[in-house]
């Protein structure tokens, strides 16, 4: 990539940049024939299924925003709405069960807006078969996340399918939350000089999940992180106010999806110091025999906040004061070139770009 | 982690750093091929460029074995997998090469059974654990991988699993190689030499480098300061006027290889005529197929693979970009036909292959450039 005689672009070379550019700023076209895993994946055709079919066929600005929740106004008062599936193989991993991940994922794509849970939903899609104590425990471990993250649940479904149509149990919560008056927050809001905060270690339920599925003949002692964030965010608020830009719960796609779409939403540049990413040592082995970068995979109990400079000390403080974020870290700051993209200082001195994956993050073999 | 972290340990790397700027012919402009595809990853992960003079500049070579599967290829694996009863497994980076109909995640999504499995006796398994049904292994790699498709099929042949075939797409490096060699308008100065295919095949076989074409090359690790070292040592090899393979990853790397593992991949495989490699067209005994003790076990000739050529575009000039003669923009279909979204060469398949990379961080490598006129 070295420009050896440095001179500004002309001709061809230009037309051809442009052609690029052009068609990176289009809003993606979902024109794919079938539907592939990889749709699934939070990469770049998740954001083109969400932004070419979703988005456009529903015409409103809240979703256009595509933020963790949605937030509706009844009568003056600020309210945030979500709604997450849950699909997990297996339903028991080190760390939790996909139980606990249907409560905490709600809970936590509120916090992340900035609203504390208040009730959510519970939808079970049940496969012919299933042993009635697997359900009995993830009922059990449904309840006690939800005593313990303070939230109430408040309504319900129940389907069965025939065997072979689910892989067990699919979960569905809904979540709607006061939004905190305090803060004021949107992915658009980044500015250069923020900073980017992640509240722990990363990269550790992807990994407990990939360990437990047994296919790598790894063992490691990994957990999933799975937890409620609201302690989390209320801390944020508290300590940076109209000064916290964004919150983002980095699940699927990872640390370096959120930033990549922190940087598409606000027009900015983010710089990541790879030296500060704080990565426990069995999950960077983990990673590195995978060829798999811990950035992209999945948590489900990082929070990623951007906050002005003036507050990022006092933002940092009170995330490590918070029981488990005691490795919070600043990792990045938003500055104003390249817009909409994310470099990565590296540990070693050099610099790379980290985009949005095309989809899930595959194992190399070279 | 022990035994990583000292080989990217970032203050050693700006010595070596400092050492090759020290070294370097200010008036003269170096480019150095790594030819292997886990090079490349390590040069993109780690940011090396950013480390070298301005003058020194990396081509990526051939060396990515999944982005030289030609479509062809890709469509037999395909033909595979829709057979009754087949289950068709490969390396995970395999699943998002293009064929001429899409990938294997394609041929997935519509009702293909294709597992991505991490080693080949992976696949030997869940032809154990599914007796009714017939379970391919789409082997490719270069001298790297062929030992443990070689190994996996001596088991298979010697525990008589009757429902475990191959369908082979192994490469071997040298014939690819010497096709650039041999290219009249070879612009490269050196090249730092695949680090896991000789700890295979050791160092011998890339002497012709130096002493028929006048090129140095330098067998290199994988660890940043592995490839920062081995240029400085292309470097001073310029430098002082000598021109010979030397061998920097010493610490895995036997001058003669590995004598074992090379008896068991010429028993288990012999070489195919001919092979098409993606952009770089036909190279004669550049690839491995299953030797005639082991056509049992070959699927190609289990089943009817179509065997169908897909010719690359005419206009796709991979092999000038690989040579260093053309940038990947000159190419005459760069980012109009050829896009990483549907992308026709080697270069654009791999997503750190030259083309690829220009077309994602085009503008980030010019706003660097600029960055670079203005100091």
């Amino acid at each position: 990539m070295n420009a050896p005689q440095t001179k500004a672009p002309a001709g061809r070379e230009q037309r051809i940049l442009e052609i690029i550019e052009t068609a990176r700023s289009k809003r993606p076209r979902f024109k794919d024939e079938r539907i592939t895993m990889a749709h699934g994946a939070g990469g770049k055709a998740t954001q083109t299924l969400i932004e070419g079919l979703l988005a456009p066929a529903f015409a409103s600005e809240t979703l256009d925003q595509l933020a963790d929740a949605g937030a509706v106004t009844i009568e003056g008062l600020g309210l945030a709405l979500t709604t997450d599936t849950y699909v997990v193989r297996p339903l028991r991993f080190p760390g939790g069960s996909i139980g606990e991940l249907a409560v905490n994922g709600t809970v936590n794509d509120l916090a992340a807006a900035g609203a504390r849970a208040l009730a959510i939903s519970l939808a079970l899609v049940l496969e012919e078969g299933l042993e009635a104590d697997v359900l009995r425990g993830e009922v059990e471990a449904i309840a006690e996340t939800a005593r313990a993250a303070g939230v109430e649940v408040v309504t319900g479904d129940t389907k069965v399918v025939e065997r072979g149509l689910a892989d067990g149990i699919y979960v569905n919560t809904s979540g709607i939350g006061r939004l905190d008056p305090r803060a004021t927050l949107s992915p658009a809001a980044l500015e250069p000089g923020d900073r980017v905060l992640v509240s722990r270690t990363i990269g550790e339920h992807g990994t407990a999940i990939m360990l437990a599925r047994g296919e790598l003949g790894l063992d490691a002692e990994v957990e999933s992180d799975t937890r409620s964030l609201w302690p989390v965010a209320e801390a944020l608020i508290s300590a940076a106010g109209q000064e916290l830009r964004t919150m983002r719960d980095a699940t699927r796609g990872g640390v370096a999806t959120v930033l990549n779409e922190l940087a598409r939403a606000s027009g900015v540049g983010i710089s990541v110091a790879e030296a500060e990413i704080p990565v426990r040592a069995d999950v960077a082995g983990a990673c590195e025999l995978l060829g798999i970068d811990p950035m992209y995979v999945a948590n489900e109990g990082v929070m990623v906040a951007v906050v002005a400079p003036g507050r990022a000390e006092a933002a940092l403080e009170a995330l490590r004061s918070v029981p488990g974020c005691e490795a919070a870290k600043e990792i990045a700051e938003v500055r104003a070139e390249p817009p909409r993209m994310v470099l990565v200082e590296t540990a070693f001195g050099g610099r790379r770009v980290m985009d949005l994956l095309a989809g899930d993050p595959l194992p190399r073999i070279c | 982690m022990k035994y990583v972290d000292e080989f990217r340990d970032a203050e050693l790397g700006r010595a070596l750093a400092g050492e090759i700027l020290a070294s370097v012919d200010p008036d003269r402009h170096y480019k150095l091929m790594e030819v292997c595809g886990g090079h490349t990853h390590s040069i993109y992960k780690y940011g090396i460029d950013d480390l070298l003079p301005d003058n020194v500049e990396l081509v990526h070579g051939p060396g990515c074995p999944v982005c030289v599967i030609p479509m062809g290829r890709v469509d037999d694996g395909i033909a595979l997998a829709r057979e009754p009863g087949v289950i068709l497994t490969c390396f995970g980076d395999m699943m998002r090469v293009p064929g001429s109909d899409g990938t294997f995640l394609d041929a997935k999504a519509s009702g293909c059974d294709i597992r991505m499995v991490y080693s080949p006796l992976d696949a030997l398994r869940i032809a154990k654990e599914n007796p009714d049904r017939t379970v391919v292994f789409f082997a490719i790699g270069f001298e790297t991988t062929a030992p443990s498709t070689a190994l996996t099929l001596k088991r298979a042949k010697a525990e008589g699993v009757p429902n475990f075939l191959c369908m082979c797409s192994h490469v071997t490096i040298v014939p690819p190689l010497r096709a650039l060699l041999e290219s009249p308008d070879l612009r490269l100065d050196g090249f730092i030499g695949p680090g896991h295919v000789s700890t295979i095949v050791g160092v011998r076989p890339f002497e012709f480098i130096p002493a028929d074409y006048g090129r140095p090359l330098v067998t290199a690790g994988f660890e940043p300061l592995d490839i920062l070292h081995s240029i400085r040592m292309i470097l001073a090899q310029l430098g002082e006027g000598r021109c010979e393979v030397e061998n920097q990853y010493t610490r895995v790397v036997p001058y003669e290889g590995n004598v074992a593992a090379l008896r068991v991949m010429s028993e288990v495989f012999e070489l195919r005529p001919h092979f098409e490699w993606r952009g770089l067209g036909f190279i004669s005994q550049s690839a491995l197929k299953l030797s005639p003790a082991y056509a049992e076990l070959d699927a190609e000739l289990r089943y009817e693979v179509p065997g169908v050529r897909v010719a690359d575009p005419k206009a796709c000039q991979c092999g000038e970009v690989l040579k260093g003669v053309i940038k990947p923009w000159e190419c005459k279909v760069f980012g109009t036909a050829c896009t990483p979204e549907h992308a026709i060469g080697t270069c654009m398949v791999s997503p750190e292959g030259a083309c690829a990379a220009y077309y994602n961080y085009g503008r980030y490598a010019r706003t660097r450039g600029e960055e670079a006129t203005v100091a």
